[in-house]
């Protein structure tokens, strides 16, 4: 595969980011979502069908300003350099992709991404992209209270295992409730994919399995 | 990509030759990249993650103003307003009150204090591990109310409850302890938890870290306090929670209060002499017939010796191990019910058929090192079973549960796998019943 330079854009979408968090105002009286004194401009939608799509409008916005295909798009390879694949869109890390062992780090080089940018290790170990689409693979079981915990909190589902990087999640859990509410209702919107994304692993020298000793790939036991 | 976090790049580290499919280079990592990444290299270190929202605690009512409150939790008192969480221990009601001379901070010792009299000690048979810590947990009720047990498993606790629990472990000497001391292996206090009941209905949660001459302890800043204290000689430190940390596991419980180690169940005078690490009651601890007998518990109408009905003691431990260390999240009604994963025990018939149709056979989404489908529990199979994985490892990526403890707990850990091994397979697993 040809080695391809990339600078990334998570800078610029991050700064995005801020911009929308930070000021919210006018978007969110487009959308009629903020409550005040209401003119004609501003005034919400009569129907809840109105309301809805608003409010799913307001959710692609925001996933499309904030950077979220940077990762949770796999990169293909176009004719001008790698760009997102949009018939995977927000699938994440593609479960079927062969990764050799990352390289190793050299110097102050210490993280790697792969060319989907849907892995990227580090001192953390490895971690791969979340499916954010609704199938039951992805965010389909996630409530929104489950979403909007695991990016207040940097836990995944709110309780559980850290979040790793290179998710920003100290950015986003700055979004207001209406903001994740938006976001996670645009979520449910979007071709499901089904894609399992594996699990992150632990770094190298961390024991793998109940023994201590890292345990060999396994055949599917079933399905 | 490969990144690099400390300053400029030099010019003797070129960047590494990509090899494909590892091929993405980034010249500059985002900020918002570095600032994550800094959280995550924190929590791969073993240390807490600081993620408490200053969003500004709500105080607690003076006690006497709250009582007429407390019947009904959905009444928000007309002046709300608490009070800031005091900054020492010594003032937050857990000790009897001193004279002038002793008054906080004066130099009296919180830690020679009397309980005050409105406290009870309390033991629950299955305790939650923290790394072989060892606890005491206190309770106090606003005078002139009691606890509602109508439901009789979501009690409600009147406006102004507090709960305290210190944590203490061997104490290594003045190495971590900020003092000259030689090692003495004596459990040392190292922190004691506050959680207390608000006008509003809601529960506020603090910290409070001790001197290292045990005299005082003082409020514990939002974001906790990584490497408090070493864990015996594990080589390990305790990190003291941020509040964030405290609420992914205190409000997870979906109706019950958050309040994990204080059930009927929890308090029977029905002992499991297996319960891993039991703890001898002491003589003055209340447990759930001293609550009846003393009008602190109204209106329950349960067993008075609760205890979970299993098919051998080992199983009764096992279960009852899993509901005190992992039904606070996985439960039936809290944020993560729609897992279908349920350690919860309420001390009647059919809750270990409950929690064994949850996870015999059933498909895990986290799946164990190198293989495509894992269940939850395999039959028979312990090292099959993604449960015996996942509470025997510490990787902060792995371990169940994902915050709380940084040391295996063996002796648990080979009581469920025990037990897994007792399980006999009577159905198809999920993933079986998927094949065509």
């Amino acid at each position: 595969m040809k080695l391809v330079l990339i600078i990334h854009s998570l800078y610029l979408s991050g700064l995005a980011l801020t911009l929308v968090a930070c000021h919210p105002d006018d978007k969110e009286k487009q959308w009629g979502l903020v409550s005040g004194a209401a003119t004609p401009a501003d005034a919400a939608p009569a129907s809840p069908e109105a309301r809805q799509a608003a409010l799913v409008e307001r959710g692609k916005h925001l996933v499309d300003t904030s950077g979220c295909h940077d990762c949770h798009t796999p990169f293909k390879m176009g004719a001008q350099g790698p760009e997102p694949d949009m018939s995977r869109m927000l699938s994440g890390h593609p479960e079927g992709m062969e990764l050799p062992p990352a390289p190793a780090a050299v110097g102050p080089w210490i993280v790697a991404s792969s060319a989907t940018n849907t892995a990227h290790a580090g001192p953390w170990g490895t971690s791969f992209t979340a499916n954010l689409t609704p199938d039951e693979t992805g965010l389909g079981p996630w409530t929104l209270e489950n979403f909007r915990q695991a990016i207040r909190t940097g836990r995944h589902m709110g309780r559980g295992r850290p979040i790793l990087p290179p998710m920003p999640y100290p950015v986003y859990k700055n979004f207001t409730d209406d903001e994740f509410a938006a976001i996670y209702a645009y979520l449910r919107t979007i071709p499901a994919v089904k894609n399992r994304v594996p699990d992150p692993l632990p770094p190298a020298a961390a024991p793998t399995a109940p023994g201590g000793a890292p345990k060999a790939p396994a055949a599917p036991k079933a399905g | 990509m490969l990144g690099t976090m400390d300053g400029p790049t030099r010019r003797d580290d070129p960047a590494p030759a990509a090899d494909p499919p590892w091929i993405s280079l980034v010249l500059a990592l985002p900020l918002v990249f570095l600032g994550a990444f800094g959280l995550a290299c924190t929590a791969v270190e073993g240390r807490a993650l600081l993620l408490g929202d200053d969003s500004g605690e709500a105080p607690p009512p003076p006690v006497a103003a709250v009582s007429a409150a407390a019947a009904d939790p959905t009444v928000v008192a007309a002046s709300s307003a608490p009070a800031p969480l005091p900054d020492l221990l010594s003032q937050t009601g857990l000790y009897a009150a001193r004279g002038a001379a002793g008054a906080p901070g004066s130099g009296a010792a919180a830690g020679a204090q009397e309980l005050h009299p409105d406290v009870f000690q309390f033991v629950p048979q299955y305790p939650l591990w923290t790394d072989g810590a060892t606890k005491r947990r206190y309770v106090r009720l606003p005078p002139g109310t009691s606890i509602d047990a109508s439901k009789p498993d979501a009690w409600v606790f009147p406006v102004g409850t507090r709960f305290w629990k210190d944590f203490a472990f061997p104490d290594e000497g003045g190495a971590h302890a900020g003092s000259s001391a030689p090692r003495s292996g004596a459990p040392r206090k190292v922190e004691t938890r506050l959680i207390e009941r608000l006008a509003d209905g809601s529960w506020r949660f603090a910290s409070y870290v001790w001197d290292a001459d045990g005299r005082e302890a003082r409020l514990v800043p939002e974001g906790g306090l990584p490497n408090a204290a070493p864990i015996g000689e594990t080589g390990r430190l305790h990190d003291i929670p941020s509040r964030g940390d405290c609420l992914a596991c205190h409000e997870g419980a979906g109706a019950r209060a958050p309040i994990l180690g204080f059930t009927a169940l929890q308090l029977s005078p029905d002992r499991d002499a297996l319960a891993p690490h039991a703890e001898v009651k002491a003589a003055d601890a209340i447990d759930l017939e001293g609550l009846v007998r003393r009008g602190l518990l109204e209106g329950y109408v349960g067993p008075a010796r609760p205890g979970i009905v299993a098919e051998s003691p080992e199983a009764r431990a096992s279960l009852g191990y899993l509901h005190g260390n992992c039904s606070g999240c996985h439960n039936r009604g809290g944020p993560l019910a729609d897992l279908g994963l349920d350690f919860e025990q309420t001390g009647r018939p059919g809750d270990a058929e409950r929690v064994l149709s949850s996870v015999v056979g059933v498909e895990s989404r986290f799946r164990l090192p190198g293989e495509q489908h894992s269940v939850r529990v395999s039959a028979g199979e312990p090292l099959e079973s993604v449960l015996r994985f996942r509470i025997g490892t510490r990787n902060i990526v792995q371990q169940m549960p994902p915050l709380g403890s940084k040391v295996v707990d063996q002796e648990a850990t080979e009581l469920v796998a025990s037990w897994i091994e007792s399980i006999v397979n009577e159905a198809p697993t999920s993933a079986e019943k998927e094949t065509p």
